[in-house]
């Protein structure tokens, strides 16, 4: 079985796919890159090398999009929300995980059950609330169903499961309030945790898209995702910009993504133990 | 209560722990368990925007005579039939691959696929529908090496633009999935694939008979999660084909079907709320399914 042909052949064979998976994996990005310098024309017929029309595309998108208010309004939104969001889950996290009640694991149950519920049925009572608040076209409407997220929740208290029950026992000792606990021993020994998290309540909420395009309705407020998105549904949309455009969304998760990737394996690793 | 009343610590520690937890539940309350049970009620009243009134089972009736809702429908379950399988086992076949510790660049290669699921959905999609169209790279690749003939109607055409469809959200969500597999790989003693491998068990079996049993868990995790987002795709299907939903609804998702019932047409957000229903209802009886068939398997 285990013959040198054979294993020359797995060994072909593994490189070959995973190979192909990471070029097709890649490409849109490079597609994308190549085409923020390309004319619209380039871009469509598939051009794969650098052009000369990247000022043009950039200048272009600058006066059709007031770019740096769209750009505030999304970091806005993401920043807003990942703060609050790991905030109010931690501090649920770290509770669901620390005190016993009769109760605590029904509640528990029937939050995670929560994760169940598709956006979809809420958007229609969520809408009418927002408009009852007088919150339509305001980013607060964005963040506020977004915060509470069972998810994130249950994230925070797999993690903590990690956490050394005998620092909370000697700060006890010492006199410590369970706030103080939980804000100057917790949260920074828990914080490649803290980290993970942020990632993906960054990353999920800048991406936003459904409740954004019910929510904010004039130009003022939009975020960079649903100006790409009318970017692109014109009827004949010119790429290139698009392709700036795209850029521009993309490179803030890019980045997080890249100065945060050991923590976010880490943490991944984390909520699956 | 009664464990309150009691007195002492056990008081102490139920008043902290419902501090520590209350912001939380608080907001999922109002903002999730308020709202799903609004909507529920919705879906027994019927008109035209605010003005309501109470249908009983009407917009349950009007369901089954929707030709629209019906290709929703299909089409949701169509995505969810095909997609699903096809990106768990490839997501588990990359991980085994890229689990292998003699990999050179491995690191590389799990970056890389890792990699789309940075990008926001929207951003992809609009990539996506430049790539695929009519006269676009894939197609004029795609003849230049001579797999087709002429150029596929990615985006104009019903079923091709249902495989479009499918192939963007394998690749936005392959590599999410692959990372939970390959954080659950780590935590496989490594003596188990050893012994198999001295025994001289194939690579094949070993996959099947040790990696996959052993990743049962957050394979049934991974699943009910790619599930539930295939059951609710919409901003996808929203930006490849124009909002619209494809040529003659061909890829109309339930969500963008209460999107645009909601928003786009006369609004109805009694018949919306119905509609929103059946998507709770899909996920719900799929994610029983899915515990279900895990637990039988066990015994």
């Amino acid at each position: 079985m285990n013959t040198p042909i054979t294993r020359i052949a797995t060994t072909a064979f593994t490189y070959g796919f995973v190979g192909l998976m990471a070029f097709l994996s890649i490409f849109p990005f490079v597609w994308m890159l190549l085409g923020a310098t390309n004319s619209s024309i380039d871009i469509i017929k598939g051009k794969m090398m650098p052009g000369s029309a990247l000022a043009t595309n950039v200048s272009a998108f600058f006066t059709q999009v007031n770019a740096p208010l769209v750009f505030w309004n999304s970091a806005k939104i993401a920043i807003l929300a990942t703060i609050l969001t790991l905030a109010v889950s931690s501090l649920a996290g770290y509770g669901f995980e620390m005190f016993r009640s009769r109760y605590r694991d029904r509640i528990y149950s029937a939050l995670l059950l929560t994760m169940m519920i598709p956006f979809a049925a809420l958007m229609i009572p969520l809408f009418i609330m927002m408009g009852k608040a007088g919150l339509i076209n305001t980013h607060l409407a964005v963040v506020l169903p977004t915060i509470g997220s069972a998810f994130i929740v249950f994230y925070f208290r797999q993690t903590t499961k990690a956490f050394p029950s005998e620092l909370r026992d000697a700060a006890k000792v010492d006199g410590l309030k369970e706030w103080q606990i939980f804000l100057f021993i917790y949260v920074p020994v828990m914080r490649s945790t803290y980290a993970a998290a942020f990632i993906i309540v960054f990353m999920t909420a800048w991406n936003n898209y459904l409740w954004p395009l019910i929510v904010l309705q004039s130009n003022d407020t939009k975020t960079i995702t649903l100006v790409i998105s009318s970017l692109a549904s014109a009827y004949y949309p010119d790429y290139g910009v698009v392709m700036v455009g795209t850029i521009l969304a993309t490179l803030p998760t890019l980045a997080v993504f890249f100065f945060m990737q050991r923590q976010f394996v880490q943490g991944m690793l984390g909520s699956v133990k | 209560m009664a464990l309150a009343r009691r007195g002492g610590i056990g008081r102490y520690y139920n008043v902290n722990g419902w501090l520590f937890v209350a912001p939380a539940l608080g907001l999922i309350a109002l903002f999730m368990v308020y709202p799903i049970l609004w909507s529920l009620w919705m879906s027994f009243q019927s008109g035209r925007g605010m003005m309501l009134k109470f249908a009983g089972f009407a917009n349950i009736v009007r369901l089954w005579n929707d030709p629209v809702f019906i290709k929703a429908l299909t089409n949701t379950l169509t995505y969810f039939v095909v997609q699903v399988p096809i990106m768990i086992l490839l997501a588990l076949i990359l991980a085994s691959l890229l689990n292998n510790p003699k990999l050179v660049g491995r690191g590389f290669f799990r970056t890389a696929i890792f990699l789309p699921c940075v990008t926001s959905l929207v951003a992809y999609s609009v990539l996506f529908k430049g790539m695929f169209a009519h006269d676009g790279i894939v197609n004029a690749t795609l003849e230049a090496i001579g797999i087709i003939g002429e150029p596929i109607p990615w985006l104009t055409h019903p079923f091709w633009a249902k495989v479009l469809v499918i192939l963007a959200i394998t690749w936005r969500w392959t590599g999410y999935n692959m990372i939970f597999y390959l954080a659950a790989m780590q935590n496989i003693d490594k003596s188990i694939y050893e012994v198999a491998r001295i025994d001289g068990v194939p690579a094949w079996a070993r996959f099947t008979h040790i990696t996959v049993p052993l990743l049962k868990p957050v394979i049934l995790f991974t699943t009910v999660i790619s599930t539930i987002g295939t059951i609710q795709l919409f901003d996808e299907v929203y930006n490849l084909t124009e909002g619209k939903g494809g040529p003659s609804n061909a890829t109309l998702t339930l969500s963008l079907y209460i999107y645009n019932l909601t928003f786009r047409f006369m609004p109805n957000f009694g018949y919306a709320a119905t509609v929103s229903y059946v998507i709770v209802v899909l996920v719900a009886l799929l994610a029983c399914v899915q515990f279900f068939a895990a637990r039988e398997r066990d015994r």
